[in-house]
């Protein structure tokens, strides 16, 4: 929503995150990886609002944190404002730290319900040395709260006494008290109630434009991407399929996934609604554990094409200017030369039985929580 | 128009005005609890005995050790003191006043419970803290030390543990109870520190920046404790009747001047046939004291679980 | 008559040594068979609550359910717990939010079905599971014969829902209650199980009562809406009507802070104030006036009513005393 300058502020190259899934009695064995994220390359320019949508399991989420290097990625290189995070470990990586920060999908389970609000506000200060003095933390312990919209009686209280968007708005006052470049901000809306959801996104919005932030968000809900987003990228099965700026995602999809995904998202309106052309999707995401050869998206595509699809990986390549796709055919399905089908929904394989399943119900990030380090 | 206003407002911000201090997690158990008849109940005995132990010195009437009554046992027909004026449990098989050694024995008892407690705790928290917080190898082969003292039965490990000592003391029986209880407390430490470290607070605190020691010891440490202090009153029961258990066995402490209550219940076995009453005393009060103590780890247990808070 | 009448149906908690707490507080609505009536609110808003009360699966100790649900004319609220079993196997069905805590995970999805079928229709084992495939198939779940060996936690989120529809269509339910049944799945699966709901209606002349806090959902589903607020409908209306022009503040607020794929980019959100934490009860007035926009003196002092719309026509019913005007005149020509 600021101004957007042309420098880079955030560079992914290459990433993967694979799990291994380990399995044996005495000593674990190896049987197998879910890919978690699986070949991403990205960059995030200073003062834009990057948008990271996709469904459960996707990848999005450990995406996330390994650009922030809580997840350790198995490949590739992440560059934060020319430093290289990759080979950092220990103090520097610590240090780095402060400069970008993570604002979490469930407000309660983020913070701990033993620190009062003051200390949960001052523990990152004093991690990195900006408590200077009583006097300047206070005045600096009340600047963030009133910048995020909490009374400065909040300071005593402890999380279990705010309301869900009250939790979330001290959850982005702790990430603001390091004084960051960039936030992750992982669902940062989905737990709250519609009326609330608001409140927050226009917190965001106005953050950005207060102290100058780069925001990377992530969720599943297209609406809420496209509105806080410039620029949007579409993950499916580990991999980015299109990135575009907001409007282009809206009026051109060009991924036939995108253009499924855009088609399912609800619009509280029903003569939209009645009208609407849906492209419904054949079955369910294929397991992680277990992708699809060639292009992931081919087992529910209608735009699946005989040859290529099922042999060769798209690449992320360039169709207009800002506008990439990661299709062989989107050129002819934007021209209409190739027409959608009937897909019939096929088995998804899962060789290894509760991971993927899991996933979709408990939501973002399970893969991390449950195979993570 | 200005009162509308003016109402509506104050209203809206009733929420934001409720200006109490803030309520910690811990003050809010202890609210719940405070109200909870069952802890007050466990509590009440607990206090009792805790108060009971202090002042048994003024309290018991004799000592405890003195065979005053000596002259009415008759080993031969297997006669003992009975309940008498100024005696009014009678006296034991030799003749010392029973009255006086239970209450003085609740000395030794709380001692006994208390530091077998300790012990168990203090042993289970290192082992469950390097386990859970350094993860890897240090995590096996704790855990699988801890599995293999668990696969033993919890008495027969103290058993064991307290045959090993040539000249058994109340230290060594201390010892022998809690070693038994280390391997559980290291477990359960173990296991809710694991859940901590991937729970969101602790995953905020490293994205925050936070050095690793201060998120084991304040966050990962303070968040497991929970299960740890509710485990450790029901522990301080379990240590009574298995010290009790040891004396029972002819593990215990063989000075039998100092009154102990499992003591004194190994000491009655001998003459369970003909004088029951010398084992009803002391085991009433270690069922008592044992109940007690389980009934406020009980509520406690509810009170600090947070799927059974409202 | 409709097939389903809930009248002033009242749901208080109550819990020892606590402050009753009144979740659902006189609501009242319709259902005809082969419509689709919504059920819309935020949590707290007792949108749940009333479901379960409907189909008899409130604890009965510290709850007290009053007024009357009327279903086919029989009253529900006054059966026994066998009558209300028998009644919810073969006339109401429910489809609930978490399908994996629905479902009985050491047994197998075929067996689910079947024994439903088999204990409604008295069919035996075997004839059952050749139902059981059937209906499997009807839902779209792919391969359903292989599918009725497997188990709840082999199948994912989007399969395990249709299973749990499967079950709850065994009987040809005249109702059918499902209570946010896509909240826990993707948005392209969601659009896979609300087509397959649209598509059991219109066929089957299943009556529908969808319980969801998206008003997306509701747009595309619902031939009538209910908008609950703090156990109470607020307003009702058909759900053209109520998208085109929202009259409580309530309903517009939500609509206002919904991002829509379709906005213009840069559009900014007008948010509710406050969150719902923040209601007075409704005996001191409108629980929603220390966040509404529109407040008024009344609306603390009067409790207001459940009354037709007096400005916009259409079939609407409205609980407020200073509804949000219709915005421009355009839309008033629409609905004048």
């Amino acid at each position: 929503m600021t101004q957007v300058t042309t420098s880079t502020l955030v560079e992914v190259e290459g990433m993967k995150v694979h799990f291994p899934i380990k399995r044996g009695v005495v000593l674990d064995k190896t049987v197998g990886y879910v890919y978690a994220v699986d070949g991403v390359d990205l960059s995030i320019r200073q003062g834009e609002t990057y948008g990271l949508v996709g469904e459960s399991g996707c990848g999005k989420s450990t995406l996330g944190r390994a650009m922030l290097k809580l997840t350790e990625p198995t490949a590739g290189k992440v560059v934060f404002d020319g430093v290289d995070l990759s080979s950092m470990k220990g103090e520097p990586l610590r240090t780095m730290r402060r400069r970008m920060q993570m604002v979490f999908q469930d407000p309660m389970s983020s913070l701990d319900p033993r620190q009062s609000v003051e200390s949960l506000l001052v523990e990152g200060m004093r991690a990195h040395g900006l408590d200077k003095g009583k006097e300047s933390t206070g005045r600096r312990l009340r600047e963030l709260l009133s910048a995020v919209g909490l009374p400065s009686t909040s300071l005593r209280k402890y999380p279990h006494e705010f309301s869900g968007g009250q939790r979330q708005r001290i959850g982005i006052a702790r990430a603001l008290s390091v004084e960051p470049d960039l936030i992750v901000a992982d669902e940062p809306v989905s737990a709250l109630d519609v009326s609330v959801q608001a409140q927050v996104i226009n917190l965001l919005e106005d953050l950005q434009t207060e102290f100058g932030l780069t925001y990377l968000v992530i969720a599943h809900d297209l609406a809420v991407v496209r509105h806080i987003s410039d620029r949007v990228g579409v993950m499916y099965l580990g991999g980015l399929v299109e990135e575009a700026n907001s409007d282009q995602i809206y009026t051109e999809p060009l991924h036939p996934y995108t253009k499924a995904l855009m088609s399912a998202v609800p619009v509280p309106d029903p003569v939209v609604e009645d009208v609407r052309e849906r492209i419904l999707l054949a079955g369910d995401l294929p397991s992680p554990a277990n992708p699809p050869t060639g292009c992931r998206f081919h087992t529910r595509c209608p735009w699946r094409q005989e040859s290529r699809c099922d042999t060769e990986r798209p690449a992320l390549r360039e169709l207009a200017p800002g506008h990439k796709v990661a299709c062989h055919w989107a050129e002819d399905i934007r021209d209409g030369r190739i027409r959608a089908h009937e897909v019939k929904p096929q088995l998804t394989q899962d060789d290894w039985d509760t991971g993927a399943d899991d996933n979709s119900l408990a939501g973002p990030a399970s893969v991390t929580e449950t195979l993570g380090p | 128009m200005s009162t509308r206003t003016d109402k509506i407002d104050a209203l809206a911000e009733q929420a934001a005005r409720t200006d109490s201090a803030g309520v910690s997690v811990a003050a809010a158990a202890w609210r719940r609890l405070r109200r909870n008849p069952v802890f007050l109940f466990g509590a009440a005995i607990v206090v009792a005995f805790v108060a009971l132990a202090l002042l048994s010195p003024w309290l018991a009437p004799y000592d405890p050790g003195e065979r005053m009554l000596g002259d009415q046992v008759i080993r031969a027909r297997d006669q003992i003191p009975p309940p008498q004026e100024g005696h009014p449990l009678g006296g034991d098989q030799v003749g010392r006043d029973l009255l006086s050694r239970i209450l003085i024995g609740s000395q030794q008892t709380l001692m006994v419970g208390v530091l077998a407690t300790l012990i168990g705790f203090t042993g289970g928290l290192v082992l469950g803290t390097l386990a859970g917080a350094l993860g890897g190898w240090v995590d096996t082969v704790v855990m699988r030390a801890v599995d293999v003292m668990l696969s033993i039965p919890g008495l027969l490990l103290a058993v064991s543990i307290g045959a090993l000592f040539s000249q058994p003391n109340q230290f060594t029986v201390i010892l022998a109870v809690a070693m038994v209880q280390v391997p559980i407390f290291a477990r359960l430490l173990r296991g809710s520190m694991l859940a901590q470290r991937h729970s969101d607070h602790v995953l905020a605190a490293r994205a925050l920046g936070v050095r690793q020691r201060a998120i084991v010891f304040r966050h990962m440490l303070p968040n497991s404790l929970g299960p740890v202090i509710v485990q450790s009153t029901l522990v301080l029961a379990i240590s009574i009747i298995d010290a009790a258990a040891l004396s029972f066995l002819g593990l215990g402490n063989p000075d039998d001047r100092i009154p102990e209550w499992g003591a004194m219940l190994g000491e009655a076995q001998k003459a369970i046939d003909s004088h029951p009453h010398l084992a009803y005393w002391p085991a009433a009060c270690i069922i008592v004291v044992a109940l007690g103590f389980t009934l406020m780890g009980e509520s406690l247990r509810e009170a600090l679980d947070p799927k059974s808070r409202r | 008559m409709a097939l389903l009448e809930v009248r002033d149906l009242s749901v208080v908690f109550k819990r020892k040594g606590e402050e009753p707490f009144t979740a659902v507080d006189g609501v009242s609505f319709d259902v005809e068979p082969g419509q689709t009536v919504g059920l819309v609110g935020e949590s707290g808003c007792g949108k749940s609550v009333t479901s379960m009360a409907i189909m008899g699966l409130l604890a009965k100790r510290g709850v007290k359910v009053s007024g009357s649900a009327k279903f086919d004319g029989t009253e529900l609220l006054t059966l026994s717990d066998k009558q209300m079993r028998d009644r919810r196997g073969q006339e109401l069905g429910m489809v609930f939010q978490d399908p994996l805590s629905s479902l009985n995970p050491v047994i197998s999805i075929g067996l689910q079905v079947a024994e439903v079928i088999e204990r409604h229709r008295g069919l035996s084992r075997k004839e059952a599971s050749v139902q059981a495939a059937e209906l499997l198939d009807k839902v779209g779940i792919p391969d359903p014969k292989r599918r009725l060996s497997e188990y709840p936690h082999q199948l994912s989120g989007g399969m395990r829902q249709r299973a749990l529809i499967a079950i709850a269509l065994a009987c040809r339910p005249r109702l059918l209650i499902a209570d946010e049944p896509t909240t826990a799945l993707d948005v392209t699966i969601q659009a896979q199980i609300l087509a397959l709901l649209a598509e059991l209606v219109k066929e089957t002349d299943t009556a529908l009562i969808m319980i969801t806090h998206d008003l997306g959902v509701v747009a595309g589903l619902c031939d009538e809406v209910n908008v609950l607020y703090g156990g109470r409908v607020v307003e009702r209306a058909g759900r053209h009507d109520l998208f085109r022009v929202p009259r409580h503040p309530y309903t517009h607020g939500l609509l206002a802070s919904i991002p829509r794929l379709d906005a213009p980019r840069g559009e900014r959100l007008s948010p509710i104030r406050g969150s719902v934490a923040d209601n007075i009860p409704w005996t001191q007035g409108c629980a929603f006036a220390p966040r509404c926009p529109n407040a008024i003196d009344t609306c603390v002092e009067v409790t207001p009513a459940m009354e037709p719309d007096p400005v916009v026509a259409g079939e609407r019913l409205l609980r407020c005393h200073n509804p949000v005007e219709p915005a421009d005149r355009v839309e008033q020509e629409i609905l004048t």
